[in-house]
């Protein structure tokens, strides 16, 4: 009997990326509502026909419980699971499983934040204080970039990975972001640029880090038959995988990110291969993170990802594979310090062919997302969505 | 008000519970002990009362040599908070010779002079209510 499998039963209808990037004048919920009503907008379809909703740890209150009565929404299915920035990610996978099942027909997905006007980040401190791991992580500095900073630096002893290297990533997300009128970082840096920027924690330059911004986005996910009956075009969901990756007891390999087990599990889902991937939307909370996510997900060897983003490898098009071309989180959007769902929403575009024309990969049938939430130095929660063409 | 060690380094007092006391009890004594799993002597890392290799529920606490080597580092420079005033300093992952990769600060020597592979050795820096930090310093 050939495995169950949700490959092609469900479709992302709707997706919607708020535009502002400083929101001092909208509550948190308020945000959450704005992009529900723009990715439903997109799909051609209402608040009324939303039967389940997912939320991660950026919904205040008990999150769906809470959410779901402030949106005005009738659900019989609801889920929570929270991975960090990746877990829009992992929402659209149980999405998918549910549709195929029968459990739901049309699934919302929200996100929203605002951490560069509103204060503190998602998630709250207690849970964070609480956690068992925590006393023993928490009390030596180690900042969000201190903690990529020490990946990068044993990738660098390990593999020989430059500086410059790293900075190809942030300036080829720069040459897209000069096309996205709403991204937050529009001028095009250099590689010299990147690497004289303020070093934030060795070997992480102010430029090497993602942006802090207001916003948010949503997905909209349907099953076949109401992809059928919606005149607008639907990405159909080839594969998913997610993983957690963590510190093993203490042997932690910081090489390697959570992508190199939830990347297989999306490509053998989808049926196919990194070669004929078309475009990467790649989290990019530092440019560390998008290097050692190509060599996991398979794009290249384990250690050649320095070489691999070297000459435009990654810009768009013409680059072997083209990324992140709203910009990304490092210049253009990086809501609620999260850049899961961002992720998502370019690849639709990508594949709709709705990406800005300066960074339209042409003909582009085959997409992937991947996101990456906590955190390279301890714990992730890693997931990958391949995504085909609209029908 | 943030307090500093002897170390020179912020001391934020640690949550120990009913699984952690004894770690930090030792640390209070200047001695760094880790449980062991009975069953396939793993040393487990963070301290926790079963084995998180095999899943036994019987460990033992014994203890280490504070001996270790960088197996990675990085000297941050920019920070907010309480950490600001202590920048640069060296934020590590330091391998025990008895193999858990912990999170801690290399100290007392030139923050631009620590590298991987460094040599190192336990530094108990005490906080205000009497647990202290484990921290390293070139061996």
């Amino acid at each position: 009997m050939p495995p169950v499998t949700i490959r092609g039963k469900a479709f992302i209808a709707g997706v919607y990326e708020h535009p502002g990037r400083e929101l001092p004048d909208r509550t948190l919920p308020q945000i959450h509502a704005e992009v529900a009503a723009g990715a439903l907008a997109d799909a051609g379809l209402s608040l009324a026909d939303v039967d389940a909703y997912y939320s991660a740890g950026d919904a205040p209150g008990f999150g769906a419980l809470s959410m779901v009565e402030y949106l005005g929404l009738d659900c019989t299915y609801v889920d929570n699971t929270e991975t960090g920035g990746s877990a829009y990610l992992v929402h659209a996978q149980h999405a998918a499983a549910a549709i195929a099942a029968g459990h739901v027909n049309v699934a919302l997905i929200t996100l929203a934040g605002k951490p560069r006007t509103g204060g503190a980040g998602p998630g709250g401190s207690a849970r964070f204080s609480s956690a068992p791991e925590a006393s023993f992580e928490n009390q030596f500095g180690m900042s969000v970039p201190g903690g990529y900073a020490l990946a990068a630096a044993r990738h660098m002893h390990e593999f020989g990975t430059t500086s410059e290297q790293l900075a190809e990533i942030k300036a080829t997300a720069s040459i897209h972001a000069q096309h996205n009128p709403n991204a937050f970082l529009r001028d095009v840096v250099t590689v010299d640029e990147v690497v004289s920027s303020p070093m934030i924690s060795d070997p992480l330059h102010r430029l090497d880090c993602c942006v802090i911004t207001d916003g948010g986005g949503a997905l909209v996910m349907v099953s076949e038959a109401v992809a059928a009956s919606l005149d607008r075009h639907c990405v159909p969901v080839l594969g998913t995988g997610t993983a957690i990756k963590h510190t093993s007891g203490g042997r932690i390999d910081l090489t390697h990110t959570g992508a190199a087990r939830s990347g297989p599990l999306a490509f053998a889902e989808a049926g196919v291969t990194p070669a004929d991937i078309n475009y990467v939307s790649i989290y990019d909370s530092f440019t560390i993170t998008v290097l050692i996510t190509l060599e996991d997900l398979g794009f290249c060897e384990k250690g050649d990802g320095g070489r691999f983003v070297s000459d435009g490898a990654l810009q768009s098009p013409g680059g072997v594979l083209p990324f992140n071309t709203d910009g990304g989180g490092l210049c253009n959007n990086h809501p609620a310090n999260r850049g899961g769902m961002t992720k998502v929403i370019e690849a639709v575009r990508q594949l709709r062919g709705e990406a800005h024309a300066a960074v339209q990969v042409p003909d582009c049938e085959l997409a992937l997302a991947h996101g990456t939430g906590g955190s390279l130095a301890t714990r992730m929660g890693s997931a990958t969505l391949v995504m085909g063409r609209s029908k | 008000m943030s307090e500093f060690g002897p170390s020179g380094l912020p001391v934020p007092p640690p949550n120990a519970n009913l699984e952690t006391q004894r770690f930090w009890d030792a640390t209070a004594e200047g001695r760094l002990e880790l449980p062991r799993c009975d069953a396939c002597d793993h040393v487990v890392w963070y301290p926790r009362d079963h084995c998180d290799h095999c899943g036994s529920a019987s460990v033992s606490w014994f203890t280490a040599s504070g001996r270790g080597t960088v197996y990675s580092c990085t000297v941050t420079r920019r920070i907010g908070g309480s950490w600001r005033k202590a920048a640069p300093f060296v934020l590590a992952y330091v391998e025990l010779e008895e193999g858990p990769r912990v999170v801690t600060n290399i100290v007392g020597c030139d923050p631009e002079t620590v590298h991987i592979g460094q040599p190192v050795q336990v530094v108990f820096d005490p906080t205000p209510e009497g647990p202290a930090l484990l921290r390293f310093t070139p061996a």
